[in-house]
């Protein structure tokens, strides 16, 4: 009887150090977000979107450089990448069997795996080094490379769920193969596919490492792909590590007005899948 | 049927039928064709980085060759390189990383699906999975401006007081250091270890903690006994794919390891990263030996987490088809 007790103490005692484990995974969550606040939200004005950095040591001024980059950058990654991780994803779902398909969903998990540092240096040499130039333009291409496998193994997944009587339905009713793919499952597919391509673009919108020696940064407004240009995150990188004590307001700020950011396309994602999910139901 | 039969006479209709016939296996073909350039950029392109890593770092290996991972002499002026510091950062900050997440991770994913109340399990996981979305550079700040003062006020002396006499809590307490570096990469990986063996308990059959429970076992050593040995293989296959994430963060990393060619056995003391090395100099390289050498540096780091990653899935790629579930996990 003694040793019956000791078992269940001892149960109890294990799950109590597994509710502890929770709490401690849960706690840097809390901290890093209410830090945020207590040090980001005070910086954030109009001023802060809307103006340029001030000279160092002068208070005032805002990041609008590093938002108009950033949006920049991640609209073109999108058009590059978005398009061809769609494509290749609805190719593997629809054609699973052919070879192709197998060696391009392999591929992508090595991509997938590939360090973000590593696709920056690839575009380094393949866009930087011959164009003998930093630009705007090399960045949106490393952060495409990161979002094509991302987008293209959702995709895939999402179209694997449309149930195959709604393809045969299309079919039987004379669509073209095409049009069956396009029209019905794509289309059944697509709030899965929204969920994928936000998270993606949530990820590469606060990659910093692929644009360090790409994009560069700028201290300057830059509209135009082709020179260095600035973005929130690179921003966030040069004012923390930075020795003004105003730059680290900055880098607080900036960082901020990042993690909403991201957390918004984060929630707008696991809306899609929301409905997703009732469509399937 | 009367739908069935009015078709053929509908397509019978002199050319129109035969022409679109024609316009639709053209258009599938386009169609196909287009799926195809896609789907193949995606090989291509990884071929053309390879290339171009390979090419890319040709300087460098022709002139150090396999010396380059067993020296550990960084100039770039003398135009000597040697990256034993880099991997060693890279492997040991790594390690460290996972001996502080595995547990607690394990322990998060254990409690979600074996004795968390129901309507509180997604919820939970929902806002760990939170920290997986957060910047990398972000990490860094905080870790800057929040982790490493804590830890140097408080946890790092303690530690000193309690293992000092180990070569391993010895030296000054520098704030940034291969132990705050794993510290913030520990917190970064735990949410990818979690999901995924959160995933990987998930497909473990009711049955065999059922049996265990109806044999008079408690819930902990159903756990222990049942549930666990038979996820065992998957929840490698998830410490695996933390342990390449772990490898290839750059940004917190640089911002807390405190980034100097050098190995020390003390925690306590700065180290450097493969990551690190490439994200601090690359933009300031000036001779093509430099170069060529950060490129390399990249064509290892690359090789390794390939490697890695590739033993996770295929790990996690065999419980996935035993158990017919968790494919969402790859």
């Amino acid at each position: 009887m003694r040793r019956r007790a000791f078992r269940r103490f001892k149960s109890n005692v294990m799950t109590a150090l597994l509710m502890l484990s929770v709490l401690i995974a849960v706690l840097p969550l809390v901290f890093i977000l209410v830090n945020l606040i207590i040090k980001g939200a005070g910086s954030l004005s109009i001023d802060f979107f809307t103006k340029m950095p001030a000279p160092a040591g002068e208070s005032g001024g805002g990041v609008a450089h590093a938002i108009v980059g950033s949006l920049l950058m991640v609209g073109t990654a999108c058009l590059i990448g978005i398009p061809v991780g769609i494509g290749a994803g609805i190719f593997s779902a629809e054609y699973p069997g052919s070879k192709l398909a197998t060696m391009t969903r392999f591929v992508a998990d090595v991509l997938n795996g590939t360090p973000s540092i590593v696709i920056g240096v690839f575009a380094w040499t393949w866009i930087v080094a011959n164009q003998k130039h930093f630009s705007g333009f090399a960045g949106s291409v490393a952060l495409a490379i990161l979002m094509v496998p991302m987008v293209m193994r959702t995709t895939e997944e999402m179209i694997r769920l449309v149930p195959n009587s709604l393809r045969e339905a299309a079919l039987a009713l004379g669509f073209q193969r095409w049009r069956t793919s396009l029209q019905i499952v794509l289309m059944t597919a697509l709030p899965g596919i929204l969920t994928g391509a936000l998270l993606a673009v949530a990820r590469v919108a606060g990659e910093t490492a692929p644009l360090l020696f790409t994009a560069l940064g700028s201290q300057y407004m830059s509209t135009r792909l082709n020179e260095p240009m600035a973005a929130l995150p690179l921003t966030v990188y040069t004012y923390a590590t930075g020795p003004f004590e105003e730059w680290h307001r900055y880098a607080w700020a900036a960082a901020l007005v990042l993690i909403i950011l991201v957390f918004l396309l984060n929630i707008g994602a696991r809306l899609a899948t929301r409905r997703m999910a009732r469509l399937r139901g | 049927m009367t739908t069935l039969a009015t078709e053929p006479r509908a397509a019978a209709a002199p050319s129109p039928g035969t022409r679109s016939l024609e316009k639709a296996s053209r258009g599938d073909r386009a169609f196909r064709a287009a799926l195809t350039l896609t789907s193949v950029a995606i090989p291509v392109l990884l071929g053309f980085l390879l290339w171009e890593l390979w090419t890319g770092s040709a300087l460098a290996r022709q002139t150090f060759g396999l010396d380059f991972i067993t020296t550990s002499e960084w100039d770039p002026v003398a135009e000597r390189f040697g990256a034993l510091p880099l991997i060693f950062g890279t492997l040991l900050s790594s390690f460290l990383a996972l001996l502080i997440a595995v547990p607690l991770s394990l322990g998060v994913a254990i409690y979600l699906t074996e004795f968390a109340p129901m309507p509180l399990r997604q919820p939970i996981a929902n806002v760990i999975g939170l920290l997986a979305a957060i910047p990398s550079v972000v990490y860094g700040l905080w870790g800057i401006f929040v982790l490493i003062p804590v830890l140097r006020t408080t946890v790092y002396p303690f530690l000193k007081q309690l293992f000092g006499f180990t070569p391993f809590f010895q030296g000054p307490i520098y704030g940034p250091s291969m132990l705050s570096a794993s510290v913030i990469l520990a917190i970064m990986v735990m949410p990818y270890i979690m999901s995924v063996s959160r995933e990987v308990l998930l497909a473990v059959p009711p049955s065999q903690r059922e049996a265990a429970l109806a044999l008079g076992a408690t819930r902990w050593e159903a756990v222990r006994s049942a549930v666990v040995p038979y996820a065992r293989t998957g929840i490698m296959g998830a410490i695996i794919l933390g342990l390449g994430r772990a490898l290839g963060e750059t940004m917190a990393v640089t911002m807390l390891i405190g980034n100097r060619h050098e190995i020390a056995a003390s925690l306590f003391a700065p180290g450097y990263t493969m990551a690190a090395v490439i994200a601090n100099e690359f933009a300031e390289a000036a001779t093509d030996m430099h170069f060529s050498a950060l490129t390399y540096v990249a064509l290892v780091l690359f090789g390794v987490t390939v490697l890695v990653n590739a033993c996770a899935r295929l790990l996690i790629w065999r419980v996935a088809r035993r158990s017919g579930a968790g494919s969402s996990a790859l």
